[in-house]
């Protein structure tokens, strides 16, 4: 039977077929972040002969590593069609108990580490019940979370602390080289990341967990419909993406040397700009962890380039501001032209 | 067709249902024979939506009873009455529009890939699912370009074409199409009302709950008739023209009160005496 017997010709039916014949031929969804990450790397290279080189773009990684893991949990909470402001602050928690448990208790490090992780995972999994269990939307929660985690930091500590005293703490911010004696070096938390990235990834695309995660941003109703515990799928999302930051916590370490009880207060905003320039749609159900990672080298690259022409950080600031307005215009745009 | 002793695929006996004050299903009795395509029509508060929430495991009645096949069952959650066979088509396109058709139609009962990718990495066997896919849409002669498109690029008869082919390949007793047209246009309404015919002639029985009066006569081979959370008729498209089945359904026809009760399928004692 063809189509023209099987279906009736309507005007709706002609344009979905247009489209998916158009699709057909469309871009990958993350074209568009990178070539804006390409664009840049390409204006800064034309503006600071400092910016094209080894060294340099290291660093820039080594910069959004920390940011860039908040940014995959975000990710996730995000595809749900929900948002998580308190990131920055469970993180900000996570790497002051370690350092506590570790300095004041005398905990082994190892030990001190994975305390910091499971409690980053509760603040996920008590935000995750709080949104499915009360019904309270994401954004009030996340933001009661922020400051319930805020607070609990400063109470617990209110002094940065050198934390260099294990190699279990500084070993994501050493450095191995590529390309001989004077090759590039990167450090093992730059890895980390990348292998988060890939993982979270790999679970998005091939595991049911991971198309549910989509499909429950998409249309929450239908997800539920088609039998799936969604409950229990957001509380999943909301505990793993915990146990992120709590990564992100450890890394922060590792890069800073130091457990700093005033980090985090920006990172929920830095963390949603990463993927919203990543292309992820703030209404949940369209994005990827590839976009996120281009996204917060986006914002990295910028910082960077920008530092290296001189231009004032205030100026920065304006500029990533401007980027995800943008961003965030370009998903409104091509989803009303989806819907219309 | 008209046995008396066949067993119904789904029964119910007696349902009730209450909110507070508001008596949604006062006794009501439901019965769908084998290879058959009934409508349920009632009007608005007449609790026919209440009856089929409790036939496809979104409520659970106060009292009475619901059988398959002969057999008690208890539809606790959606989820049980899709693992007794009764799958439910909803209205409103119940699909992900960003995800593709095979990943629609597998929404939730995904397939695993066999051996160490599946158990322990858990990777989904995409290829099997394509090929699932293909078999059921071929089955209902839907053709679609590409079963690996969103969802989303579909019209919204395609859209609603794909609910219906999911529901057609895991439904093993009973499928329940709760306003399958309502968001549709004529035409579109037309691919999906050819669906629904084929569903019904490789031997599932339907359930078609509808407002629209000339679908329901065109699609129906019997009609249960709700008013006042209670099924005051059964009748045959055949023997009534819409309007006498309009007057039954809106009270401006009475039935006899000695003919309620004894109502039982294909006997139309109660609908005759007015005819």
């Amino acid at each position: 039977m063809n189509d023209a017997e099987m279906t009736p010709q309507s005007k709706a039916a002609g344009m979905g077929r247009m489209g998916a014949a158009l699709k057909g031929f469309a871009l990958p969804p993350t074209t568009g972040p990178l070539a804006a990450l390409l664009l840049a790397g390409l204006f800064f290279t034309l503006q600071s002969d400092r910016f094209l080189t080894g060294t340099n773009l290291s660093l820039v990684i080594q910069q959004v590593v920390v940011v860039g893991s908040l940014a995959i949990g975000q990710t996730l909470i995000i595809l749900t069609a929900g948002i998580d402001l308190s990131n920055g602050m469970i993180m900000a928690f996570s790497q002051i108990l370690i350092s506590g448990l570790f300095l004041a208790n005398g905990l082994p490090a190892p030990v001190a580490i994975v305390a910091g992780l499971l409690a980053a995972t509760a603040f996920g999994l008590a935000n995750g019940l709080l949104i499915t269990q009360l019904r309270l939307p994401p954004f009030i929660v996340t933001l009661g979370m922020f400051n319930i985690a805020f607070a609990l930091t400063r109470i617990y500590s209110v002094t940065t602390v050198r934390l260099t005293d294990s190699e279990w703490f500084t070993f994501f911010g050493e450095t191995f080289t590529i390309g001989g004696e004077d090759g590039t070096k990167f450090t093992y938390g730059s890895v980390l990341l990348i292998v988060m990235c890939f993982l979270t990834w790999f679970v998005l695309r091939q595991t049911s967990w991971g198309r549910h995660v989509y499909a429950i941003g998409d249309n929450p109703e239908a997800t539920r419909l088609a039998g799936i515990r969604t409950n229990r799928l957001l509380v999943s999302v909301y505990a793993i993406a915990g146990l992120l930051y709590g990564i992100a916590g450890l890394l922060l370490i590792a890069r800073t040397g130091v457990a700093d009880p005033q980090a985090g207060q920006n990172s929920n905003l830095e963390s949603i700009t990463a993927v919203v320039l990543g292309g992820t749609s703030l209404f949940g159900g369209r994005g990827s962890i590839l976009g996120t990672l281009l996204g917060a080298l986006i914002v990295g690259i910028f910082r960077n380039g920008l530092t290296l022409m001189g231009v004032p950080s205030i100026y920065q600031w304006l500029i990533t501001g401007v980027l995800v307005i943008l961003a965030v215009a370009v998903d409104q745009l091509s989803r009303g032209g989806r819907r219309g | 067709m008209a046995d008396q002793k066949l067993t119904p695929v789904l029964e119910a006996r007696g349902l009730v249902k209450r909110y507070g004050h508001v008596t949604a299903l006062d006794g009501t009795d439901f019965a769908l024979y084998p290879e058959e395509i009934l409508a349920v029509i009632g009007d608005n508060g007449a609790g026919k939506s209440t009856l089929i929430k409790a036939l496809s495991g979104a409520l659970i009645p106060d009292e009475g009873e619901i059988y398959l096949n002969g057999q008690v069952v208890h539809l606790r959650t959606p989820t049980d009455a899709r693992t007794q066979g009764i799958e439910t088509v909803y209205q409103d396109l119940a699909v992900s529009p960003a995800l593709n058709i095979v990943e629609n139609m597998f929404l939730g009962r995904e397939i695993r890939r066999p051996g160490f990718l599946g158990s322990v990495l858990r990777m989904l066997d995409k290829k099997q699912m394509l090929a699932d896919a293909t078999t059921y849409m071929q089955d209902l002669k839907f053709h679609i370009q590409s079963m690996d498109q969103a969802v989303e690029t579909l019209s919204g008869g395609q859209r609603q074409g794909v609910a219906v082919a999911r529901s057609a390949a895991f439904a093993r007793n009973v499928i329940i199409m709760d306003e399958p047209t309502a968001a549709l246009g004529v035409k579109e309404s037309g691919m999906v009302l050819e669906l629904i015919r084929k569903v019904r002639d490789r031997g599932l029985p339907v359930i078609l709950i509808s407002h629209n009066m000339p679908q329901v006569f065109a699609l129906a081979d019997r009609i249960h008739i709700q008013r006042h959370g209670r099924r005051v008729a059964i009748v045959r498209p055949q023997d009534f023209n819409m309007s006498e089945v309009v007057a039954i359904m809106t009270g401006a026809q009475d039935i006899p009160e000695d003919h309620r009760r004894q109502l039982k399928p294909f006997q139309q004692v109660a609908t005759q005496d007015m005819g």
